[in-house]
C-alpha cells in the first residue's frame, strides 16, 4: 500500500520555525528522510518552496481556466512538502507519519494513494485505459 | 483484528531488526535478543491496549526487552558458574547507556547471522522475514501458505541451530564476504520471485510476496551502498514489479509480455530502477557488472521500449551473452536464444537451442522442446514443429502451459 504524507503548515508553525536555526531543521529533516530509505519504505519526496513568486494557481470557475497569483491568503494551511511511501498496513503509515520532525501548527494529511485495483470493475472502460496510457507518457505510475 | 494490535504490528516492523540487532550485539545472542524481543511484544500487547500507546514506542519496546535480557543473564549467573564472567562483562556495557542505541552495523550483522549459511534456504527466509522484516509468524505463514506452527518451528529450529553451530554475531571475514553477501541477497531475490512468479497458491503472482522482497533489497541497499550488485537487485526487481499492473487478465490469465499494455507498466518504478541500476554501475566504477546487474539491464530494455517492436534486441543478445560468461545456465542460454531469434533470426537461434539440447542440461523440461518447436515452426518446417510441441505439452506440469502448447500443435496440422 502506498501512502502521501501531505504536510501543511499555519502561519504558526512558519513563525516557530524562523525561531529554529535553519541546520538544525535541515539535519532533522535529514535523518527522518534517511530513516524512511533504509527502512526500504521511501518512494518520492519533495518540499514546495516558501517563497509563492513562483508559484501560481489556475483557476477553472469560469469558462476557460484563469491563471492568477492566488490568493493564498484564504488557505490557512499551506502545502509545503509530501512524501509517498509504500507500507504493509494503514498503521505502519502512522507509525511513519507521527515520527516526522514538525513542530506545533504542523499537520500532516494522510492518504492512501490508489492503485490500479482500485478501479478494477472499471478497468476495461476507455477512460481507465486512457489514463493508464497518459500516465505513461507523462512518466507517471 | 483490534487497533493496539495492530499498532504493535506496525511498530514491531519498523523496530525489530533495531530492537534484536542492539540486543544480539550486546549479549553476543542471537537466540536470547530474539526471545526477549518476543516477550516486549507480548507485554506490549497486553498493556497497551489500555495503557494507550506510549510516546514513543519503540524505545518502550527496547527498554523492556533490554530489563528481560539482564534478568535472563542474572538467572543464568545464579545457575551457572560459567555465565559469571560473560555477566559482569555485560554490566559494564549497561553502564553505558550509550550502547543500547542500534548502530548501524547491528542490523547488518543481523541480516548475515540470518542468513549464515549453516541455515538452509527456508530457515534463512523465515528469520530473515521475521526478524530483519518485522512480519509476524501469522503473516510469513499466509504468505507462504503454511501453519503459524510450521513457521514458529522453523524459527526456534533456526535459533537452535545457530547456537549449536555457535555462530558469532558478526559481519563476515573478508574472505567470505563474496559468497555471503550472495546468500543475502539470494534469500531477498527468493522472496521477490516467488511473489513474481508463485509456485504455490492460486494466484500467479503474489503481490505482498514481492513487495517484502523488494523492501528487503531496499533495505540491504542502504546497509551495503558500496556493493553494486545489492543496488542493482533493486533495480532488477523494480523493472519486474512495473509490469506488475499488466501481466495478467481480469481472470488471472497470464499476459505475455509481446502482449502486455505498456500504459499499465508503472513508470515511476521504472524511473527507480533506472536510479537504482546507474547507482549500481556508479558503485562498481568500472569493475564489470555482476549476474543482478547484467539481468536489470536486460529488464531496463524491456522496461525502457515504448512498444514491443522497439526492442533493442541486439543489445539484450549482448547481455545475455555477458550474463552467460559469468553465470553459465542453461535457462539463461535459452533466453539468449529467444533474443537471437528476434535479432537476427530462427536459424541462429536453432543452433543455440541444438546445443543446449546436446548437453542434456534442460532433458525432462518441456522449455527446451517448445521453443525449439517455436523455432522450427517460424522456419518453416511445420511437421518437426509439431512433434516439438506435442513434446513439450508431455512434459508440462501446469494444465494452462499445456493447453497454450497442443493449441500450437494444433495449429500446425494441415
Amino acid at each position: 500500500m502506498k501512502y502521501m504524507l501531505i504536510m501543511r503548515a499555519t502561519a504558526e508553525a512558519k513563525a516557530a520555525y524562523e525561531n529554529v536555526p535553519f541546520q538544525e531543521i535541515i539535519e532533522k529533516m535529514g535523518a527522518y528522510n534517511e530513516a524512511l530509505a533504509s527502512a526500504g519504505v521511501l518512494l518520492a519526496g519533495e518540499g514546495l518552496a516558501d517563497d509563492l513568486t513562483d508559484s501560481f494557481v489556475v483557476d477553472f470557475a469560469g469558462e476557460t481556466p484563469a491563471v492568477t497569483d492566488g490568493p493564498y491568503g484564504e488557505i490557512h494551511e499551506l502545502f509545503n512538502g509530501f512524501w509517498i511511501i509504500q507500507v504493509s498496513s494503514k498503521e505502519e503509515a502512522a507509525q511513519w507519519a507521527s515520527r516526522a520532525p514538525l513542530g506545533a501548527g504542523s499537520k500532516l494529511e494522510v492518504r492512501r494513494v490508489t492503485e490500479m485495483s482500485d478501479f478494477a470493475d472499471f478497468a476495461d472502460t476507455d477512460a481507465i485505459k486512457n489514463e493508464a496510457v497518459w500516465r505513461a507518457e507523462h512518466g507517471q505510475e | 483484528m483490534p487497533d493496539a494490535v495492530r499498532t504493535v504490528d506496525a511498530v514491531w516492523r519498523i523496530e525489530s531488526a533495531k530492537i534484536i540487532g542492539t540486543i544480539a550485539r550486546m549479549t553476543g545472542d542471537l537466540s536470547l535478543a530474539e526471545d526477549v524481543a518476543q516477550e516486549a511484544v507480548a507485554d506490549a500487547l497486553t498493556q497497551w491496549p489500555t495503557a494507550g500507546v506510549p510516546t514513543n514506542p519503540g524505545a518502550w519496546l527496547t527498554t523492556v526487552a533490554k530489563r528481560k535480557a539482564i534478568d535472563t543473564w542474572d538467572r543464568r549467573r545464579r545457575l551457572d558458574d560459567r555465565y559469571r564472567s560473560l555477566a559482569h562483562d555485560l554490566d559494564e556495557s549497561i553502564a553505558g547507556a550509550d550502547e543500547w542505541q542500534p548502530i548501524e552495523d547491528d542490523i547488518l550483522r543481523l541480516v548475515f547471522t540470518a542468513c549464515h549459511p549453516v541455515l538452509g534456504r527456508e530457515a534463512q527466509i523465515a528469520l530473515t522475514l521475521r526478524i530483519v522484516g518485522g512480519l509476524s509468524t501469522a503473516e510469513i505463514a499466509r504468505m507462504f501458505f503454511v501453519p503459524v506452527a510450521t513457521v514458529q518451528q522453523r524459527i526456534v529450529r533456526a535459533k537452535a541451530t545457530l547456537g549449536a553451530a555457535n555462530v558469532a554475531f558478526e559481519v563476515p571475514e573478508a574472505s567470505e564476504w563474496r559468497e555471503r553477501i550472495g546468500a543475502v541477497l539470494g534469500v531477498a531475490y527468493l522472496i521477490f520471485t516467488e511473489g513474481y512468479a508463485a509456485t504455490t497458491g492460486d494466484q500467479w503472482i503474489r503481490r505482498d510476496l514481492a513487495d517484502e522482497g523488494l523492501r528487503l533489497a531496499r533495505v540491504l541497499a542502504g546497509l551495503l551502498p558500496r556493493e553494486p550488485e545489492a543496488q542493482a537487485l533493486v533495480a532488477l526487481m523494480e523493472f519486474q514489479a512495473s509490469r506488475f499492473g499488466a501481466r495478467m487478465t481480469p481472470d488471472g490469465t497470464p499476459i505475455l509480455l509481446a502482449d502486455q499494455d505498456r500504459g499499465r507498466w508503472d513508470h515511476s518504478q521504472i524511473e527507480r530502477g533506472r536510479v537504482a541500476l546507474a547507482r549500481a554501475d556508479a558503485v562498481a566504477r568500472g569493475r564489470g557488472r555482476g549476474p543482478y546487474a547484467l539481468q536489470a539491464a536486460i529488464a531496463e530494455c524491456h522496461a525502457t521500449a515504448p512498444r514491443f517492436a522497439d526492442t533493442d534486441w541486439d543489445r539484450i543478445v549482448l547481455l545475455y551473452e555477458a550474463l552467460a560468461s559469468i553465470a553459465p545456465n542453461p535457462i539463461v542460454d535459452l533466453s539468449r536464444a529467444v533474443a537471437v531469434s528476434m535479432a537476427t533470426g530462427p536459424a541462429n537461434a536453432l543452433r543455440i537451442v541444438d546445443r543446449i539440447g546436446t548437453d542434456g542440461a534442460l532433458r525432462g523440461s518441456h522449455l527446451l522442446p517448445s521453443i525449439r518447436g517455436e523455432l522450427l515452426s517460424k522456419l518453416g518446417r511445420a511437421e518437426e514443429a509439431r512433434s516439438e510441441l506435442l513434446a513439450a505439452a508431455r512434459l508440462a506440469t501446469n494444465t494452462r502451459e499445456r493447453d497454450v502448447l497442443l493449441a500450437k500443435a494444433a495449429a500446425l496440422e494441415s
